[in-house]
Protein backbone atom coordinates (compact mmCIF):
# COMPACT_ATOMS: atom_id res chain seq x y z
CA UNK A 1 0.00 0.00 0.00
CA UNK A 2 2.66 2.08 0.99
CA UNK A 3 4.66 1.92 -2.56
CA UNK A 4 1.61 2.39 -4.06
CA UNK A 5 0.46 6.18 -2.98
CA UNK A 6 4.83 6.59 -3.94
CA UNK A 7 3.65 5.92 -7.08
CA UNK A 8 2.95 8.48 -9.59
CA UNK A 9 -0.75 7.84 -10.33
CA UNK A 10 -0.93 7.32 -5.88
CA UNK A 11 0.03 11.02 -5.70
CA UNK A 12 -2.26 11.74 -7.91
CA UNK A 13 -5.20 10.09 -6.37
CA UNK A 14 -3.95 11.71 -3.06
CA UNK A 15 -3.93 14.96 -4.67
CA UNK A 16 -7.75 14.80 -5.82
CA UNK A 17 -8.46 12.99 -2.61
CA UNK A 18 -7.26 16.16 -0.66
CA UNK A 19 -8.93 18.58 -3.08
CA UNK A 20 -12.46 16.66 -2.70
CA UNK A 21 -12.07 16.85 0.95
CA UNK A 22 -11.62 20.70 1.23
CA UNK A 23 -13.96 21.08 -1.98
CA UNK A 24 -16.76 19.13 0.90
CA UNK A 25 -15.50 21.19 3.63
CA UNK A 26 -17.02 24.26 1.87
CA UNK A 27 -19.85 23.23 0.10
CA UNK A 28 -21.02 21.82 3.97
CA UNK A 29 -20.17 25.11 5.10
CA UNK A 30 -21.35 27.32 2.88
CA UNK A 31 -24.81 25.67 3.15
CA UNK A 32 -24.50 26.11 6.84
CA UNK A 33 -23.37 29.45 6.39
CA UNK A 34 -26.33 30.69 4.25
CA UNK A 35 -28.09 29.10 7.50
CA UNK A 36 -26.41 31.05 9.92
CA UNK A 37 -26.41 34.32 7.75
CA UNK A 38 -30.60 33.68 8.01
CA UNK A 39 -30.67 32.40 11.43
CA UNK A 40 -29.03 35.28 13.10
CA UNK A 41 -30.47 38.20 10.58
CA UNK A 42 -33.75 36.70 12.04
CA UNK A 43 -32.70 37.06 15.57
CA UNK A 44 -31.81 40.40 15.29
CA UNK A 45 -35.22 41.73 13.63
CA UNK A 46 -36.83 39.35 16.16
CA UNK A 47 -38.41 36.92 13.76
CA UNK A 48 -37.22 33.04 13.44
CA UNK A 49 -36.23 33.10 10.64
CA UNK A 50 -36.04 29.18 8.81
CA UNK A 51 -37.58 26.74 10.91
CA UNK A 52 -39.78 24.55 8.79
CA UNK A 53 -37.76 22.43 7.09
CA UNK A 54 -35.93 19.82 9.51
CA UNK A 55 -34.95 20.16 13.10
CA UNK A 56 -34.03 23.92 13.47
CA UNK A 57 -35.00 24.76 9.64
CA UNK A 58 -31.75 23.23 9.46
CA UNK A 59 -32.17 21.28 6.20
CA UNK A 60 -33.63 24.58 4.32
CA UNK A 61 -30.65 24.98 2.18
CA UNK A 62 -30.42 21.71 1.35
CA UNK A 63 -34.26 22.42 -0.24
CA UNK A 64 -33.39 25.76 -1.45
CA UNK A 65 -30.54 24.08 -3.31
CA UNK A 66 -32.74 21.15 -4.83
CA UNK A 67 -35.03 23.64 -6.10
CA UNK A 68 -32.34 26.12 -7.82
CA UNK A 69 -31.23 23.25 -9.49
CA UNK A 70 -34.36 21.71 -10.70
CA UNK A 71 -35.79 25.49 -11.77
CA UNK A 72 -35.81 25.87 -15.71
CA UNK A 73 -32.66 27.90 -16.34
CA UNK A 74 -34.17 31.46 -18.28
CA UNK A 75 -31.80 32.42 -20.61
CA UNK A 76 -33.02 35.79 -21.67
CA UNK A 77 -32.80 36.85 -25.27
CA UNK A 78 -30.23 39.30 -26.48
CA UNK A 79 -27.61 38.13 -24.51
CA UNK A 80 -24.20 37.61 -25.06
CA UNK A 81 -24.64 33.46 -24.48
CA UNK A 82 -21.33 31.85 -24.19
CA UNK A 83 -19.87 35.40 -21.47
CA UNK A 84 -23.05 35.01 -19.80
CA UNK A 85 -22.89 31.53 -19.02
CA UNK A 86 -19.43 31.36 -18.38
CA UNK A 87 -19.47 34.43 -15.75
CA UNK A 88 -20.92 32.82 -12.77
CA UNK A 89 -19.30 29.53 -13.27
CA UNK A 90 -16.19 31.57 -13.59
CA UNK A 91 -17.73 33.36 -10.08
CA UNK A 92 -18.08 30.26 -8.28
CA UNK A 93 -14.51 28.40 -9.63
CA UNK A 94 -11.77 31.47 -8.43
CA UNK A 95 -13.25 31.73 -4.81
CA UNK A 96 -12.82 27.84 -4.89
CA UNK A 97 -9.15 27.93 -6.19
CA UNK A 98 -8.14 30.19 -3.54
CA UNK A 99 -8.73 27.84 -0.73
CA UNK A 100 -6.11 25.66 -2.04
CA UNK A 101 -3.27 27.67 -0.54
CA UNK A 102 -5.09 28.21 2.95
CA UNK A 103 -3.57 26.16 5.62
CA UNK A 104 -6.11 24.39 8.39
CA UNK A 105 -3.21 23.16 10.50
CA UNK A 106 0.95 23.35 10.00
CA UNK A 107 0.51 20.93 7.74
CA UNK A 108 -3.11 20.52 6.52
CA UNK A 109 -2.75 22.42 3.40
CA UNK A 110 -3.32 21.35 -0.40
CA UNK A 111 -0.39 23.17 -1.77
CA UNK A 112 2.37 25.46 0.96
CA UNK A 113 2.90 27.71 -1.57
CA UNK A 114 6.07 30.33 -0.94
CA UNK A 115 3.94 33.09 -2.95
CA UNK A 116 0.84 32.25 -1.03
CA UNK A 117 -0.16 35.75 -0.28
CA UNK A 118 0.12 36.84 -3.96
CA UNK A 119 -1.30 34.09 -4.95
CA UNK A 120 -4.44 34.89 -2.97
CA UNK A 121 -4.50 38.22 -4.33
CA UNK A 122 -4.03 37.40 -7.91
CA UNK A 123 -7.00 35.23 -7.76
CA UNK A 124 -9.23 37.57 -5.85
CA UNK A 125 -8.46 40.16 -8.53
CA UNK A 126 -9.93 38.22 -11.13
CA UNK A 127 -13.18 37.74 -9.42
CA UNK A 128 -13.81 41.10 -10.37
CA UNK A 129 -14.56 39.58 -13.98
CA UNK A 130 -18.09 37.21 -12.74
CA UNK A 131 -19.00 40.38 -12.07
CA UNK A 132 -18.45 42.34 -14.79
CA UNK A 133 -18.90 39.76 -17.71
CA UNK A 134 -22.00 38.49 -15.75
CA UNK A 135 -23.34 42.42 -15.50
CA UNK A 136 -22.16 42.81 -19.69
CA UNK A 137 -23.30 39.49 -20.87
CA UNK A 138 -27.15 40.35 -19.39
CA UNK A 139 -27.17 43.01 -22.27
CA UNK A 140 -29.77 45.09 -19.09
CA UNK A 141 -28.77 48.20 -18.21
CA UNK A 142 -29.66 47.33 -14.75
CA UNK A 143 -27.09 44.06 -14.70
CA UNK A 144 -24.47 46.36 -16.10
CA UNK A 145 -24.61 49.53 -13.50
CA UNK A 146 -24.75 46.80 -10.86
CA UNK A 147 -21.36 45.14 -12.64
CA UNK A 148 -19.85 48.49 -12.53
CA UNK A 149 -20.75 49.79 -9.66
CA UNK A 150 -19.33 46.51 -8.25
CA UNK A 151 -16.30 46.39 -10.16
CA UNK A 152 -14.76 49.61 -9.55
CA UNK A 153 -15.60 49.41 -5.45
CA UNK A 154 -13.65 45.70 -5.50
CA UNK A 155 -10.87 46.86 -7.36
CA UNK A 156 -10.60 50.08 -4.99
CA UNK A 157 -10.80 48.24 -1.58
CA UNK A 158 -8.27 45.17 -3.24
CA UNK A 159 -5.63 48.44 -3.07
CA UNK A 160 -6.07 48.89 0.45
CA UNK A 161 -6.08 45.73 1.20
CA UNK A 162 -3.08 44.83 -0.44
CA UNK A 163 -1.37 47.67 1.47
CA UNK A 164 -2.45 46.18 4.64
CA UNK A 165 -0.91 42.59 3.75
CA UNK A 166 2.22 44.37 2.75
CA UNK A 167 2.39 45.30 6.68
CA UNK A 168 2.29 42.21 7.58
CA UNK A 169 4.83 40.81 5.06
CA UNK A 170 7.16 43.26 6.53
CA UNK A 171 6.87 42.31 9.72
CA UNK A 172 6.74 38.15 8.81
CA UNK A 173 9.52 38.33 6.27
CA UNK A 174 7.60 35.99 3.95
CA UNK A 175 4.78 35.81 1.41
CA UNK A 176 3.63 31.95 2.46
CA UNK A 177 1.05 31.76 4.91
CA UNK A 178 2.44 28.97 6.86
CA UNK A 179 4.90 31.41 8.01
CA UNK A 180 2.91 34.28 8.25
CA UNK A 181 0.70 31.97 11.57
CA UNK A 182 4.18 30.41 12.82
CA UNK A 183 5.19 34.08 13.34
CA UNK A 184 2.32 34.54 15.66
CA UNK A 185 3.27 31.76 17.60
CA UNK A 186 4.76 32.56 21.16
CA UNK A 187 4.18 32.06 24.60
CA UNK A 188 1.89 35.09 25.68
CA UNK A 189 -1.26 32.84 23.18
CA UNK A 190 -3.52 35.30 22.05
CA UNK A 191 -1.16 38.41 22.98
CA UNK A 192 1.32 37.10 19.98
CA UNK A 193 -1.38 37.42 17.41
CA UNK A 194 -0.80 40.01 14.70
CA UNK A 195 -4.08 42.15 15.52
CA UNK A 196 -1.77 43.58 18.39
CA UNK A 197 1.04 44.69 16.57
CA UNK A 198 -1.16 45.78 13.80
CA UNK A 199 -4.27 46.80 15.39
CA UNK A 200 -5.91 49.71 13.11
CA UNK A 201 -5.43 47.42 10.51
CA UNK A 202 -7.66 44.52 12.12
CA UNK A 203 -10.62 47.13 11.58
CA UNK A 204 -9.38 48.48 8.03
CA UNK A 205 -9.09 45.01 7.17
CA UNK A 206 -12.48 43.59 8.17
CA UNK A 207 -13.81 46.44 6.75
CA UNK A 208 -12.60 46.21 3.21
CA UNK A 209 -13.31 42.75 3.37
CA UNK A 210 -16.71 43.54 4.14
CA UNK A 211 -16.72 45.84 0.98
CA UNK A 212 -14.21 43.45 -1.25
CA UNK A 213 -17.05 40.78 -1.24
CA UNK A 214 -20.06 43.48 -1.85
CA UNK A 215 -21.41 42.68 1.87
CA UNK A 216 -23.69 45.49 3.13
CA UNK A 217 -23.12 47.92 3.96
CA UNK A 218 -21.56 47.94 1.26
CA UNK A 219 -23.63 45.94 -0.77
CA UNK A 220 -24.07 48.75 -3.81
CA UNK A 221 -23.94 46.31 -6.44
CA UNK A 222 -27.53 44.73 -5.44
CA UNK A 223 -28.84 47.81 -3.46
CA UNK A 224 -32.48 46.43 -3.48
CA UNK A 225 -34.32 49.50 -3.29
CA UNK A 226 -32.14 50.71 -6.64
CA UNK A 227 -30.85 48.22 -8.92
CA UNK A 228 -33.57 45.38 -8.33
CA UNK A 229 -30.40 43.11 -7.84
CA UNK A 230 -27.44 44.16 -9.54
CA UNK A 231 -25.49 42.53 -11.82
CA UNK A 232 -27.35 39.09 -11.28
CA UNK A 233 -30.71 40.39 -12.09
CA UNK A 234 -30.98 38.16 -15.44
CA UNK A 235 -29.79 35.44 -13.42
CA UNK A 236 -32.30 32.44 -12.35
CA UNK A 237 -31.98 28.78 -11.10
CA UNK A 238 -28.45 26.89 -11.82
CA UNK A 239 -26.48 30.17 -12.48
CA UNK A 240 -28.05 32.25 -9.92
CA UNK A 241 -26.72 29.45 -7.38
CA UNK A 242 -23.02 29.64 -8.28
CA UNK A 243 -23.32 33.37 -7.85
CA UNK A 244 -24.68 32.95 -4.91
CA UNK A 245 -22.32 30.03 -3.50
CA UNK A 246 -19.56 32.19 -4.97
CA UNK A 247 -20.39 34.77 -3.02
CA UNK A 248 -20.51 32.71 0.25
CA UNK A 249 -17.32 30.79 -1.03
CA UNK A 250 -15.50 34.52 -1.27
CA UNK A 251 -17.13 35.56 2.01
CA UNK A 252 -15.86 32.54 4.12
CA UNK A 253 -12.44 32.96 2.41
CA UNK A 254 -12.13 36.49 3.47
CA UNK A 255 -13.01 34.68 7.55
CA UNK A 256 -10.40 32.66 6.84
CA UNK A 257 -7.93 35.02 5.95
CA UNK A 258 -8.77 37.69 8.59
CA UNK A 259 -8.20 34.54 11.07
CA UNK A 260 -4.62 33.24 9.41
CA UNK A 261 -3.58 37.29 9.04
CA UNK A 262 -4.12 38.46 12.23
CA UNK A 263 -5.87 36.27 14.74
CA UNK A 264 -3.41 33.27 14.71
CA UNK A 265 -4.72 30.51 12.20
CA UNK A 266 -4.87 27.29 14.48
CA UNK A 267 -2.75 28.48 17.01
CA UNK A 268 -4.68 28.55 20.26
CA UNK A 269 -6.02 31.24 22.24
CA UNK A 270 -4.81 30.13 25.47
CA UNK A 271 -1.44 28.77 26.42
CA UNK A 272 -2.00 25.48 27.33
CA UNK A 273 -4.33 24.54 25.46
CA UNK A 274 -3.17 22.40 21.71
CA UNK A 275 -3.35 24.20 18.66
CA UNK A 276 -5.32 22.28 16.03
CA UNK A 277 -7.74 23.04 12.85
CA UNK A 278 -10.40 23.15 15.69
CA UNK A 279 -9.54 26.78 16.38
CA UNK A 280 -9.36 27.91 13.15
CA UNK A 281 -12.36 26.53 12.10
CA UNK A 282 -13.77 28.05 15.29
CA UNK A 283 -12.49 31.75 14.99
CA UNK A 284 -13.94 31.69 10.61
CA UNK A 285 -16.92 30.86 12.59
CA UNK A 286 -16.63 34.14 14.60
CA UNK A 287 -15.94 35.95 12.47
CA UNK A 288 -18.50 35.02 10.29
CA UNK A 289 -21.25 35.82 12.77
CA UNK A 290 -19.63 39.55 13.21
CA UNK A 291 -19.92 39.76 9.36
CA UNK A 292 -23.79 38.73 9.72
CA UNK A 293 -24.37 41.10 12.62
CA UNK A 294 -22.60 43.85 10.39
CA UNK A 295 -25.20 42.99 7.84
CA UNK A 296 -28.04 43.19 10.08
CA UNK A 297 -27.25 46.19 12.03
CA UNK A 298 -25.97 48.77 10.01
CA UNK A 299 -27.67 51.02 6.81
CA UNK A 300 -26.01 50.92 3.41
CA UNK A 301 -23.67 53.52 2.31
CA UNK A 302 -23.99 55.80 0.08
CA UNK A 303 -21.85 55.32 -3.49
CA UNK A 304 -20.13 58.01 -3.07
CA UNK A 305 -19.59 57.79 0.38
CA UNK A 306 -17.96 54.51 -0.39
CA UNK A 307 -15.61 55.82 -2.77
CA UNK A 308 -14.52 58.23 -0.78
CA UNK A 309 -13.94 56.10 2.45
CA UNK A 310 -11.76 53.74 0.09
CA UNK A 311 -9.54 56.12 -1.49
CA UNK A 312 -9.39 59.00 0.90
CA UNK A 313 -9.49 57.20 4.06
CA UNK A 314 -8.58 53.85 4.24
CA UNK A 315 -5.74 54.16 1.36
CA UNK A 316 -3.45 57.00 3.23
CA UNK A 317 -4.32 54.97 6.35
CA UNK A 318 -2.78 51.71 5.18
CA UNK A 319 -0.30 53.47 3.06
CA UNK A 320 0.72 55.69 6.36
CA UNK A 321 0.97 52.02 8.33
CA UNK A 322 3.43 50.36 5.73
CA UNK A 323 5.83 53.14 6.35
CA UNK A 324 5.27 53.45 9.86
CA UNK A 325 5.46 49.42 10.40
CA UNK A 326 8.83 49.12 7.91
CA UNK A 327 10.24 51.86 10.43
CA UNK A 328 9.09 50.06 13.34
CA UNK A 329 10.82 46.80 12.21
CA UNK A 330 13.90 48.10 10.69
CA UNK A 331 14.30 49.18 14.37
CA UNK A 332 13.34 46.45 16.12
CA UNK A 333 15.48 44.18 13.30
CA UNK A 334 17.90 42.24 14.50
CA UNK A 335 18.53 43.19 17.53
CA UNK A 336 15.21 42.58 18.77
CA UNK A 337 14.73 45.94 20.39
CA UNK A 338 11.38 46.01 20.61
CA UNK A 339 11.42 42.37 22.27
CA UNK A 340 11.05 41.15 18.14
CA UNK A 341 7.19 42.44 18.71
CA UNK A 342 7.48 43.71 15.10
CA UNK A 343 10.19 42.29 13.68
CA UNK A 344 9.67 37.81 13.33
CA UNK A 345 11.60 37.14 10.50
CA UNK A 346 11.72 33.58 10.22
CA UNK A 347 13.68 33.59 6.71
CA UNK A 348 17.33 35.03 7.19
CA UNK A 349 17.88 37.73 5.28
CA UNK A 350 21.05 38.69 4.56
CA UNK A 351 23.51 41.57 3.14
CA UNK B 1 5.46 12.90 -21.30
CA UNK B 2 5.95 14.29 -18.54
CA UNK B 3 3.08 16.25 -16.43
CA UNK B 4 5.70 19.79 -17.05
CA UNK B 5 5.76 18.72 -20.71
CA UNK B 6 2.05 18.80 -20.92
CA UNK B 7 1.30 21.95 -19.05
CA UNK B 8 4.00 23.56 -21.19
CA UNK B 9 1.71 22.46 -23.83
CA UNK B 10 -1.52 23.29 -22.81
CA UNK B 11 -0.64 26.77 -21.66
CA UNK B 12 1.76 27.84 -24.67
CA UNK B 13 -0.80 26.54 -27.41
CA UNK B 14 -3.73 28.18 -25.46
CA UNK B 15 -1.38 31.53 -24.70
CA UNK B 16 -0.91 31.28 -28.92
CA UNK B 17 -4.37 30.30 -29.62
CA UNK B 18 -6.03 33.01 -27.57
CA UNK B 19 -4.19 35.61 -28.57
CA UNK B 20 -4.82 35.02 -32.18
CA UNK B 21 -8.53 35.23 -31.26
CA UNK B 22 -7.82 38.75 -29.28
CA UNK B 23 -7.10 39.79 -32.94
CA UNK B 24 -9.53 38.11 -35.04
CA UNK B 25 -12.72 38.20 -32.53
CA UNK B 26 -15.57 40.44 -34.06
CA UNK B 27 -16.45 41.68 -30.76
CA UNK B 28 -14.16 44.09 -28.91
CA UNK B 29 -15.51 42.73 -25.38
CA UNK B 30 -14.96 39.30 -26.28
CA UNK B 31 -11.37 40.09 -27.71
CA UNK B 32 -10.40 41.92 -24.11
CA UNK B 33 -11.53 38.61 -22.48
CA UNK B 34 -9.13 36.44 -24.75
CA UNK B 35 -6.08 38.72 -23.94
CA UNK B 36 -7.14 38.13 -20.59
CA UNK B 37 -7.02 34.37 -21.49
CA UNK B 38 -3.43 34.75 -22.97
CA UNK B 39 -1.93 36.68 -19.73
CA UNK B 40 -3.44 34.07 -18.16
CA UNK B 41 -1.70 31.45 -19.98
CA UNK B 42 1.51 33.20 -19.98
CA UNK B 43 1.45 33.25 -16.56
CA UNK B 44 1.33 29.85 -16.03
CA UNK B 45 4.22 29.31 -18.70
CA UNK B 46 5.91 31.25 -16.16
CA UNK B 47 4.93 29.32 -13.20
CA UNK B 48 6.56 26.29 -15.15
CA UNK B 49 9.98 28.09 -15.44
CA UNK B 50 9.86 28.27 -11.79
CA UNK B 51 9.24 32.38 -12.31
CA UNK B 52 6.17 32.07 -9.46
CA UNK B 53 6.88 35.58 -7.91
CA UNK B 54 6.58 36.89 -11.90
CA UNK B 55 3.97 34.87 -12.83
CA UNK B 56 1.93 36.10 -10.15
CA UNK B 57 2.79 39.71 -10.75
CA UNK B 58 1.94 39.36 -14.32
CA UNK B 59 -1.77 37.90 -12.96
CA UNK B 60 -2.30 41.11 -10.18
CA UNK B 61 -1.13 43.57 -12.61
CA UNK B 62 -2.21 42.84 -16.33
CA UNK B 63 -5.31 40.64 -15.75
CA UNK B 64 -6.28 42.12 -12.31
CA UNK B 65 -5.77 46.23 -13.06
CA UNK B 66 -4.79 46.71 -16.79
CA UNK B 67 -7.77 44.18 -18.49
CA UNK B 68 -10.01 45.45 -15.81
CA UNK B 69 -9.22 49.22 -17.23
CA UNK B 70 -9.52 47.99 -21.18
CA UNK B 71 -12.80 46.20 -19.96
CA UNK B 72 -14.04 49.32 -18.83
CA UNK B 73 -12.93 51.30 -21.88
CA UNK B 74 -14.10 49.05 -24.79
CA UNK B 75 -17.90 48.32 -22.59
CA UNK B 76 -18.01 51.92 -22.82
CA UNK B 77 -16.91 52.78 -25.68
CA UNK B 78 -20.37 53.51 -28.78
CA UNK B 79 -18.26 52.73 -31.96
CA UNK B 80 -19.64 50.21 -34.74
CA UNK B 81 -16.78 48.17 -35.00
CA UNK B 82 -18.34 46.46 -38.14
CA UNK B 83 -18.43 49.01 -39.39
CA UNK B 84 -14.38 49.92 -39.22
CA UNK B 85 -14.05 46.20 -39.49
CA UNK B 86 -15.83 47.24 -43.78
CA UNK B 87 -12.82 49.10 -44.31
CA UNK B 88 -9.88 46.54 -43.67
CA UNK B 89 -8.70 46.52 -46.78
CA UNK B 90 -8.27 50.01 -47.24
CA UNK B 91 -5.87 49.77 -44.31
CA UNK B 92 -4.51 46.60 -45.03
CA UNK B 93 -1.34 47.30 -47.59
CA UNK B 94 0.27 49.85 -45.66
CA UNK B 95 -0.32 47.81 -42.25
CA UNK B 96 1.37 45.15 -44.23
CA UNK B 97 4.32 47.49 -45.18
CA UNK B 98 4.97 48.59 -41.58
CA UNK B 99 4.84 44.75 -40.83
CA UNK B 100 7.47 43.37 -43.68
CA UNK B 101 9.52 46.98 -42.86
CA UNK B 102 10.19 46.06 -38.72
CA UNK B 103 10.42 42.19 -39.69
CA UNK B 104 13.16 43.01 -41.75
CA UNK B 105 14.55 45.47 -39.57
CA UNK B 106 14.77 42.81 -36.54
CA UNK B 107 16.27 40.22 -39.34
CA UNK B 108 19.21 43.00 -39.57
CA UNK B 109 19.15 43.77 -36.39
CA UNK B 110 19.52 40.29 -34.97
CA UNK B 111 21.98 39.52 -38.16
CA UNK B 112 24.55 41.62 -36.02
CA UNK B 113 23.80 40.93 -32.25
CA UNK B 114 27.04 39.98 -30.95
CA UNK B 115 27.59 39.19 -26.86
CA UNK B 116 30.03 40.22 -25.17
CA UNK B 117 32.47 37.92 -23.23
CA UNK B 118 31.09 39.24 -19.98
CA UNK B 119 27.57 39.99 -21.08
CA UNK B 120 26.68 36.30 -19.38
CA UNK B 121 28.76 36.40 -15.96
CA UNK B 122 27.62 40.02 -15.86
CA UNK B 123 23.91 38.88 -16.09
CA UNK B 124 24.38 36.49 -13.47
CA UNK B 125 26.13 38.16 -10.90
CA UNK B 126 23.25 39.69 -8.70
CA UNK B 127 21.62 36.47 -8.50
CA UNK B 128 22.24 34.16 -5.55
CA UNK B 129 21.99 30.62 -6.24
CA UNK B 130 18.32 28.77 -5.90
CA UNK B 131 19.73 26.64 -3.29
CA UNK B 132 20.27 29.42 -1.50
CA UNK B 133 17.54 31.30 -1.70
CA UNK B 134 13.56 31.11 -3.51
CA UNK B 135 13.46 33.69 -6.32
CA UNK B 136 11.14 35.81 -4.29
CA UNK B 137 13.69 36.88 -1.76
CA UNK B 138 16.13 36.89 -4.68
CA UNK B 139 14.42 39.72 -6.47
CA UNK B 140 13.87 41.50 -3.42
CA UNK B 141 17.32 41.64 -2.50
CA UNK B 142 18.27 42.67 -6.40
CA UNK B 143 16.00 45.29 -6.37
CA UNK B 144 15.65 46.62 -2.84
CA UNK B 145 19.52 46.11 -1.50
CA UNK B 146 21.72 46.22 -4.91
CA UNK B 147 19.92 47.98 -6.94
CA UNK B 148 17.95 50.39 -4.69
CA UNK B 149 19.09 53.69 -6.30
CA UNK B 150 18.09 52.60 -9.78
CA UNK B 151 14.88 51.09 -8.85
CA UNK B 152 14.36 54.51 -7.04
CA UNK B 153 14.99 56.63 -9.95
CA UNK B 154 12.68 54.84 -12.19
CA UNK B 155 9.94 54.86 -9.16
CA UNK B 156 10.55 58.64 -9.09
CA UNK B 157 10.12 58.66 -13.25
CA UNK B 158 7.07 57.18 -12.87
CA UNK B 159 5.78 59.31 -10.47
CA UNK B 160 6.59 62.40 -12.25
CA UNK B 161 4.86 60.97 -15.62
CA UNK B 162 1.90 60.46 -13.49
CA UNK B 163 1.86 64.13 -11.75
CA UNK B 164 2.38 65.59 -15.22
CA UNK B 165 -0.73 63.46 -16.55
CA UNK B 166 -2.96 65.09 -13.44
CA UNK B 167 -1.47 68.63 -13.95
CA UNK B 168 -1.95 68.54 -17.96
CA UNK B 169 -5.85 67.12 -17.50
CA UNK B 170 -6.74 69.05 -14.51
CA UNK B 171 -9.26 72.12 -14.80
CA UNK B 172 -10.10 73.35 -11.30
CA UNK B 173 -13.48 74.81 -11.93
CA UNK B 174 -14.65 77.36 -9.30
CA UNK B 175 -17.93 77.66 -10.47
CA UNK B 176 -19.27 74.30 -9.26
CA UNK B 177 -20.61 73.69 -5.98
CA UNK B 178 -19.04 70.93 -3.95
CA UNK B 179 -19.13 68.63 -1.44
CA UNK B 180 -17.30 68.90 1.93
CA UNK B 181 -17.36 66.03 3.58
CA UNK B 182 -16.16 67.10 6.57
CA UNK B 183 -18.93 69.92 7.00
CA UNK B 184 -21.30 67.41 6.33
CA UNK B 185 -19.95 65.19 9.33
CA UNK B 186 -19.88 68.85 11.80
CA UNK B 187 -23.79 69.34 11.01
CA UNK B 188 -25.65 69.40 14.09
CA UNK B 189 -29.33 68.78 13.71
CA UNK B 190 -30.09 71.09 16.62
CA UNK B 191 -28.41 73.34 14.09
CA UNK B 192 -30.04 73.11 10.54
CA UNK B 193 -33.99 71.49 11.81
CA UNK B 194 -36.47 73.64 13.13
CA UNK B 195 -39.47 71.43 14.52
CA UNK B 196 -43.09 73.95 13.96
CA UNK B 197 -46.13 72.91 15.84
CA UNK B 198 -48.51 73.67 13.72
CA UNK B 199 -52.40 73.66 14.47
CA UNK B 200 -54.73 71.95 12.28
CA UNK B 201 -56.27 74.22 10.30
CA UNK B 202 -53.63 76.93 9.88
CA UNK B 203 -51.07 77.31 7.93
CA UNK B 204 -47.54 78.48 8.31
Amino acid sequence: MAEFFASNFGIFLIMVGQALLVTVFLLVSAMFLVYGDRKIWGAVQMRRGPNVVGPWGLLQLMADFLKYLVKEVIIPAGVDKPVYLLAPLLALVLPMAMWAVVPFDETWILSDLNVAVLYIFAIGSLEVYGVIMGGWASNSKYAFLGALRSAAQMISYEVSIGFIIVGLIISTGSLSLVDIVKAQEGSYGFLNWYWLPHFPMVFLFFISALAETNRPPFDLPEAESELVAGYQVEYSSTPFLLYMIGEYFAIWMMCALTVLFFFGGWLSPIPGLPDGAIWMVLKMAFFFFMFSMVKAIVPRYRYDQLMRIGWKVFLPLSLAWVVIVAALSFYDGADQNLGGFYARWTVEAEG
Amino acid sequence: MTITLFAFYVFATLAVGAGLLVVVARNPVHSVLWLILTFFSVAGLFVLMGAEYIAMLLAIVYVGAVAVLFLFVVMMLDVDFSELRGSIANYFPMGALIGVILLMELGLVYGHWNFSEAAQALRQSPTPDLVQAHNTLALGQVIYTDYIYLFQTSGLILLVAMIGAIVLTMRHRPDIKRQSVIAQMHRDPAKTMELKDIKPGQGL
